[in-house]
């Protein structure tokens, strides 16, 4: 016998079939299935008890009441709490998405400090004994008022443990940035007196006009506005949105009325000039005025007749009549202030101007209309033990009046005016006009202290991170704002055990007043913020903690106000754009992106169009008519006077002819894959007008040019 | 007949006889290639049959060894350990927490397991990484509690006699999809003899069709 190619072909033959009778086959082709339905890289979600912890969201002023679903212990889903007063069961995406800031690349995982260029990690001890001695010696060297501090906004009591511990400190260089709740406070104070601020009824008003305001491009509290304006079709309200560009709010209004930039005060006052003329206000309301209404009065007939109001505005004469008409005569009209989301740069003249339309038509504190009320506060603090030197230099004037002002100063001044700065929930070197004169300036402060949860464009200026818990992991007090027609105090609580070696920032403030001995000490003397916490909002606490909020005032507020309309009767200037070239660069605030505070999460950044942003590349849009060399979806070089940028272009007849518009809350460049590197921050292109009279931002754009790139 | 012609008819016979010749030897060869075929045959077939699961499957020994009949026997039931939440959810193995229902830091028993249990984990307080024998893959819903409690079946139906064991078995994961091979079975070729042999759709649309006269729709576990 000999073995021979036949051999091999049985050899072959018996193999395949052995294997084929054998169940090798089968059971791949069965387990290959599986593998292919359940990827193991795929991330599958852990299986276990299922449980839901109420909480609330403090992303934005918003405020709402969230649900976390948990599974055995591990949040893994953020809903809207139903029933809650805010919000009732409803949640924006950046609340949904709350989660995923627990988990940022960016976070700062301990307490950092910087050597050279780059952070070393701390321990806690170490980080709050570093601090309280620098701290110490600025105290010495006998200029208290040196220590600024920076906060997202004056409300609640982690804030308020800021401004004590400056206070006790001895400086009055307390800052916020800018936010609707402090626009509110300030038009407030400016027609009806200190003390007071404004909110809306948008929820009942019949006629809602709105000055730019971007009811659901997250103006407000975010939800709550999105639910009045759902409800608007039912109740068969009118609004009418005035803005430069077809926004969302815009398309989504009864009529669009698009006005030149930065023009909105004069429009206010031509409709002012309309209803005064026409003798369409609320006589009642008007026998409450005073600063000089015969005086504003006679302002209004002669710069503002309809025709010189149309060829400011660019809004017909005969429009503005209609609208005047129209919003005197309603039932229940709002005027609304606040340009997109209410938190950039305002001018107060607009904002006066805006508001003064609600006071002459008499609908304050009235349904649907314009409520005018004490300021709530409900923390009380007990009184702070002053030495002499905080005694001294708490008495000192501040170095400006607001955040742009201590940019300015600290940016002019060969010596430095500021040689320890706290910064707490805010991002100015990304958020604030000129970001990087901002920038500039933060890095020319001898020691700054950065409390932020993640190493941001301003903690990577910091010399310290005291790193805070996010809002999942920590207990605060989180006060309603946003012009809510209501007054809400939410309570956050922990919903995890922190995932890294983070402090409640109210703890950290806490350690270091202690840290500092003496008065400051006194004046600190909890044992921990939440003993503090439980303590200042005594009045509210049984509510706070057994519903998870506290309502303050609900309803609407009795008596009339007061309105002095002497700011507007001297004539204030309106603010004028900064340069000289043709076109307007206007910011444009977009519900999926956030402009201030926290970077939007990466899911919210995945939900952006891609007729703004376009890979990495930013999309303005612009009229056709203004676009000319420019190619739809080519790219292009925008020019302001404070910068260049390279961006693609989307052609729109949605946005007036001259007008440029970039979205605003993209172009991070901090440590987070998802978020950071895409688009540029709109901030870098336009810089701050400061307002006269009111020392404001109010820069609503710059002066631009575009041409191909 | 020429030369020609002669010469063709003894090249034929000659071609002939060579083919005869060479059919003989075929034969044998082809015999041999039957040998070869029947050995590569067979050897394959075994080798698929019984070494091919050796390598499919890793074995994995559980963290330490768990006495079912004690605990059964203990507890009087399965639903002390392996209960249904409140919500309809099927609570799988038990946590350390309800293990601490009953044990302590202190050994209940004189076992070198109880010792291991103790030790490795009630006293650093962290869960038993236990291998399931019974998870099904991550594309499947399964309520328990619509088949042991609507429809009355007994845990046995599905898992077989595990309660009753008084050690743990090893536990076998295929190097593929990850997943036990009690859900294929152990006999390689799918041949079950009790109802708890296998889990695959298949035993579980031909218990629908037996109990409730249809198989069921995709999405009813393939959410």
């Amino acid at each position: 016998m000999k073995v021979d190619r036949r051999s091999f072909l049985g050899l072959g033959l018996g193999a395949a079939a052995g294997i084929a009778v054998s169940p090798i086959g089968m059971k791949l082709t069965d387990d290959s299935s599986i593998w292919t339905q359940n990827w193991p890289w795929t991330p599958v979600p852990v299986d276990g008890e299922v449980s839901y912890e109420n909480s609330v969201c403090s992303l934005c002023p918003g405020s709402c009441g969230i649900s976390i679903r948990k599974i055995d212990g591990r949040p893994v889903k953020i809903e809207g709490l139903a029933d809650y007063p805010i919000n009732d069961g409803g949640a924006c995406l950046h609340g949904i998405a709350g989660l995923q800031y627990l988990y940022d690349p960016a976070r700062v995982k301990t307490p950092l400090k910087k050597n050279g260029d780059k952070f070393e990690e701390i321990s806690w001890d170490d980080a709050i004994a570093y601090v309280a001695d620098k701290l110490g010696d600025i105290r010495k060297s006998g200029a208290p008022e040196k220590l600024a501090c920076i906060v997202g906004k004056d409300q609640g009591s982690v804030s308020g443990l800021f401004k004590r511990l400056l206070k006790t400190f001895g400086s009055s260089n307390f800052y916020t940035m800018p936010s609707l709740e402090s626009y509110l406070e300030l038009t407030a104070a400016t027609l009806h007196g200190e003390g007071e601020t404004i909110s809306f009824d948008l929820e009942n008003a019949s006629f809602v006009l709105s000055f730019g305001a971007g009811i659901i491009e997250g103006w407000g509290s975010p939800v709550n506005c999105f639910k009045a304006n759902a409800s608007r079709k039912q109740r068969h309200a009118k609004l009418y949105q005035i803005e430069p560009r077809l926004s969302n709010t815009a398309a989504n209004a009864d009529k669009w009325i698009p006005v030149k930039p930065g023009t909105e005060a004069d429009l206010a006052l031509g409709i002012c000039a309309v209803i005064l003329k026409n003798k369409l206000f609320d006589s009642t309301a008007t026998a409450n005025f005073k600063g000089g209404l015969n005086k504003f009065g006679a302002l209004l007939q002669k710069d503002y007749t309809p025709s010189k109001t149309a060829e400011i505005t660019g809004v017909k004469a005969s429009d503005i009549e209609k609208i005047a008409i129209l919003f005197a005569k309603a039932k229940m009209p709002v005027a609304v202030f606040g340009k997109g989301r209410g938190d950039g740069a305002q001018s107060l003249k607009e904002l006066v101007a805006v508001h003064t339309l609600n006071c002459l038509v008499g609908n304050i504190n009235k349904k649907g209309g314009a409520f005018v009320q004490p300021k709530t506060n409900y923390l009380e603090f007990p009184d702070e033990s002053m030495d002499s030197i905080a005694g001294k230099g708490f008495g000192k004037t501040k170095i400006g009046p607001y955040v742009n002002q201590l940019v300015e100063r600290v940016n002019a001044s060969s010596e430095p005016v500021v040689e320890a700065l706290f910064v707490y929930n805010a991002n100015p070197c990304h958020s604030l006009h000129d970001s990087k004169n901002a920038k500039q300036a933060i890095g020319k402060i001898p020691f700054v202290v950065s409390f932020s949860s993640f190493l941001d464009e301003t903690a990577m200026e910091a010399d310290i991170i005291l790193p805070s818990h996010t809002f999942i992991e920590r207990l605060e007090d989180v006060p309603s704002g946003g012009g809510l027609a209501k007054t809400v105090v939410g309570l956050t609580k922990p919903i995890v055990e922190p995932l890294f070696n983070t402090k409640n920032p109210g703890d950290a403030i806490l350690l270091i007043a202690k840290a500092l001995e003496g008065n400051i000490a006194k004046s600190f003397e909890w044992e921990s913020y939440e003993e503090c916490l439980e303590g200042v909002t005594s009045g509210i606490w049984d509510s706070l903690s057994e519903e998870g909020f506290a309502i303050i005032s609900e309803g609407i507020p009795s008596g009339s106000a007061k309105v002095n309309i002497s700011f507007l009767a001297k004539n204030p200037l309106t603010v004028q754009a900064q340069g000289d070239f043709a076109l307007t660069l206007i910011p444009i605030d977009n519900m999926r992106l956030i402009s201030a505070g926290v970077a939007a999460s990466p899911f919210a950044i995945k939900t952006v169009s891609d007729k703004v942003l376009m890979g990495r590349d930013i999309v303005v849009e612009i009229n056709p008519l203004t676009a000319k060399g420019l190619k739809d979806g080519g790219s292009a070089t925008l020019t302001t006077p404070i910068g260049t940028a390279r961006v693609k272009v989307n052609f729109d007849e949605g946005i007036m002819p001259g007008v440029i518009g970039m979205v605003e809350g993209l172009g991070h460049t901090f440590d987070n894959k998802y978020v950071s590197n895409k688009g540029i921050n709109v901030n870098d292109l336009i810089g701050p007008v400061i307002e006269s009279g009111s020392g404001l931002d109010a820069a609503f754009g710059i002066k631009a040019k575009i041409s191909k790139a | 007949m020429s030369e020609i012609e002669n010469k063709a008819e003894n090249g034929s016979t000659e071609s002939a006889g060579e083919c005869t010749a060479g059919e003989a030897k075929d034969d044998k060869g082809l015999g041999l290639g039957v040998i070869f075929f029947i050995v590569a045959f067979v050897a394959c077939f075994l080798s698929g049959t019984l070494l091919f699961p050796k390598l499919l499957y890793s074995k994995k020994e559980q963290p330490f060894n768990f006495d079912h009949e004690l605990h059964a026997g203990e507890t009087g039931d399965c639903e002390t350990c392996h209960s249904v939440r409140e919500d309809g959810s099927f609570t799988g193995i038990p946590k350390l927490a309800t293990c601490l229902d009953c044990h302590t830091e202190e050994p209940l028993g004189e076992t070198e397991d109880e010792a291991v249990f103790t030790e490795e984990y009630v006293s650093k307080e962290k869960e038993v990484p236990w291998y399931v024998y019974s998870r099904q893959p991550d594309s499947v819903f399964f309520s328990h509690v619509a088949h042991t409690q609507a429809a009355g079946m007994d845990c046995v139906s599905c898992h077989g006699h595990i309660g009753e064991s008084t050690s743990s078995r090893v536990y076998e994961e295929n190097r593929l999809t990850g997943y036990s091979r009690d859900i294929w079975g152990k006999n390689i070729f799918g041949i079950k003899k009790h109802s708890w042999d296998r889990m695959k759709m298949d035993d579980c649309a031909v218990c629908h069709k037996e109990e409730t006269g249809h198989q069921g729709y995709c999405f009813q576990c393939h959410k």
